[in-house]
């Protein structure tokens, strides 16, 4: 029944319904393998309330959801995803080595694993010299660090980070970001569902737009930014002739006085522009690659009501 | 497994937030208090030993014995609400469940696992102050309450039956309502219970009818009433009214009941709990 080769999580027609209103409208979800995943959308557009029906905390009301081919109402599929929930809010009672000495418990691991594997994570996070101290102590930025050790703890194969990086100085999502990168070299699954467009630019191969609970669009990040590649350039001494030149490379070309700003198809143009441009005796102060932002592509897909 | 890393959560919960050591001090300070009042009502004893006889003396040992033991009982119906009120409801308000849930662990194992750590650290305290107030009227008089264990062992059936209704509570509202409906139905046992007891002493068959019928809604107090007849001497028991025991005793069916009533509470609890989006 469990294919070798399924993927980490497969959705269809996924739904949940809160009394009459539809937070999860029939989402079709499939992440592959091995993948860093976004998964974006505006607040309320039921991203969350998928993440929780992934891992069982919230009962669908339709549809099938499987994580490594294995139906989610299955608690046993939790043996291999860790997950660091959005508010992280602990047993905050318990010390930071006691609280993953905790979840290590129930992850069903050996003395002998935890001895290794605890201290490992506590040094990972940059807490081991908090590991005696209270998580009532601890700030919002160290909450979050022992809750992503606490996801790291059976080394899973899939981790989900719900918004993983908001509330955290820049320390803090950089340590993030360094640890979906060691995931991934990893062939560890990431499931990022975060609204903070940037951290997900950095970091995901691939991302989903979520509106109103149903998924709208789906695209690999690199080759989607890499199709709208803007340059600008900042030059004195441009000739119309010059910038007639420049159409061999751009469609797309428009000049303004001491400013120029022209769509190519890839990053690897950019050299030749810029020994055209020198050859043509154009004095040539900047030449900047713009991505197209993430952000506006958010705006362009999502809309501007945001999908309420 | 995770049914006892579950309990064992649950008591170093306890422990940590101070609630088994304020029960602890809060005890102490109670047998300390018992035990000076029945050193004086003692020592009062003795000096009219010449005009009362042994047999005389062992019932009242037996009436300021049972007036210890009543409230521990109250004391301890008390613990299991309290302690417990807000394990449920509290963990999946402040979101603590999450974490917990998205573990390989079934939910009932979390019901089970903190049940049983609650009912352990209540039998203890159950043994801590009943014993205490055993062992006080044992040093003192050398008297020995009848049928010791039965009592204590229905008395901690009375803990374990409230700590059920608690879960239940917990499972499907929020700790405020959960404590409300605790004690609301436990007021109801309690004023049932002594409907019952002036309807049998009066011979007011509606009356004892209303006491059955809060003995159905819950029946905490009949089971204190069943641990009272089996710890209450016979000569006590004879004189028909004590504010400790009652001349109505609850039969064994309705302990069947009581006992069905609480693997009842539970499995709703687990049910609720199961059903519940967190």
């Amino acid at each position: 029944m469990v294919a070798v080769n399924s993927p980490a999580i497969e959705t269809h027609d996924l739904r949940k319904v809160f009394g009459k209103k539809a937070a999860v409208n029939g989402l079709d979800l499939n992440v592959e393998r091995g993948e860093v995943f976004g998964f974006l959308g505006p607040n309320g557009a039921g991203k969350t309330t998928v993440v929780k029906m992934l891992l069982g905390l919230i009962r669908p009301s339709g549809g099938t959801g499987r994580v490594f081919g294995i139906s989610i109402s299955d608690y046993r599929v939790r043996e291999r995803v860790g997950f660091l929930p959005e508010h992280f809010r602990f047993h905050d009672w318990l010390t930071a080595r006691e609280f993953l000495q905790l979840h290590a418990d129930l992850y069903h691991m050996t003395a002998n694993e935890k001895r290794r594997r605890i201290p490992e994570l506590l040094e990972l996070v940059g807490l081991a010299p908090h590991a005696s101290q209270r998580l009532r102590e601890f700030s919002k930025g160290m909450l979050q660090r022992i809750g992503l050790a606490q996801a790291l703890l059976n080394h899973p194969e899939l981790v989900i980070l719900d918004e993983p990086t908001s509330g955290l100085d820049p320390v803090g999502r950089r340590l993030v970001r360094d640890i979906i990168g060691d995931l991934r070299r990893q062939e560890t699954t990431v499931f990022l569902n975060s609204h903070l467009l940037s951290e997900v630019e950095i970091t995901c191969d691939r991302v989903a737009f979520i509106k109103r609970g149903v998924v709208i669009a789906t695209s690999p990040l690199k080759t989607m930014i890499e199709g709208e590649l803007t340059v600008e350039v900042q030059a004195r001494n441009l000739k119309e002739s010059v910038v007639q030149g420049l159409t061999r490379w751009s469609q797309n070309v428009r000049a303004d006085g001491e400013h120029l700003s022209l769509t190519v198809k890839s990053e690897g143009d950019l050299p030749a522009i810029n020994r055209y441009l020198v050859e043509q005796g154009v004095e040539v102060y900047a030449l900047r690659p713009a991505h197209i932002s993430l952000e506006d592509l958010f705006i362009q897909i999502i809309g501007t009501d945001g999908g309420l | 497994m995770s049914v006892l890393t579950l309990a064992r959560l649950t008591f170093r919960e306890a422990s940590r937030r101070w609630i088994v050591w304020v029960a602890l001090i809060l005890g102490a300070l109670f047998l300390a208090v018992y035990a000076l009042g029945f050193h004086q009502i003692q020592r009062d004893i003795e000096l009219n030993a010449g005009r009362t006889s042994l047999l005389e003396r062992s019932e009242m040992y037996n009436f300021f014995l049972m007036a210890g033991l009543y409230v521990v009982n109250f004391l301890n119906i008390l613990m299991a609400v309290l302690t417990s009120v807000d394990t449920l409801s509290g963990e999946i308000a402040s979101g603590t469940i999450h974490t917990l849930l998205a573990k390989p662990i079934r939910r009932w194992e979390v019901v089970f696992g903190k049940w049983i750590g609650f009912a352990a650290m209540l039998l203890l305290y159950l043994l801590l102050m009943a014993g205490g107030v055993m062992g006080v009227v044992y040093l003192e008089t050398g008297y020995l309450v009848p049928n010791a264990v039965r009592g204590l062992g229905l008395m901690a059936f009375n803990a374990l039956l409230l700590l059920s209704v608690s879960f239940f509570g917990g499972a499907s509202l929020s700790t405020l309502a959960n404590g409300v409906m605790a004690f609301g139905l436990y007021g109801v046992a309690f004023i049932g219970g002594w409907i019952e007891q002036f309807g049998s002493f009066l011979e007011n068959q509606t009356a004892i009818n209303v006491g059955i019928l809060c003995s159905l809604i819950i029946p905490s107090e009949a089971i204190w009433k069943r641990a009272a007849h089996e710890m209450t001497s016979p000569l006590v028991a004879s004189l028909g009214f004590s504010p400790f025991s009652s001349p109505s005793v609850p039969s064994p069916l309705m302990l069947l009941y009581a006992a069905l009533y609480t693997i009842g509470a539970l499995f709703l609890a687990v049910r609720r709990f199961q059903n519940r989006d967190l």
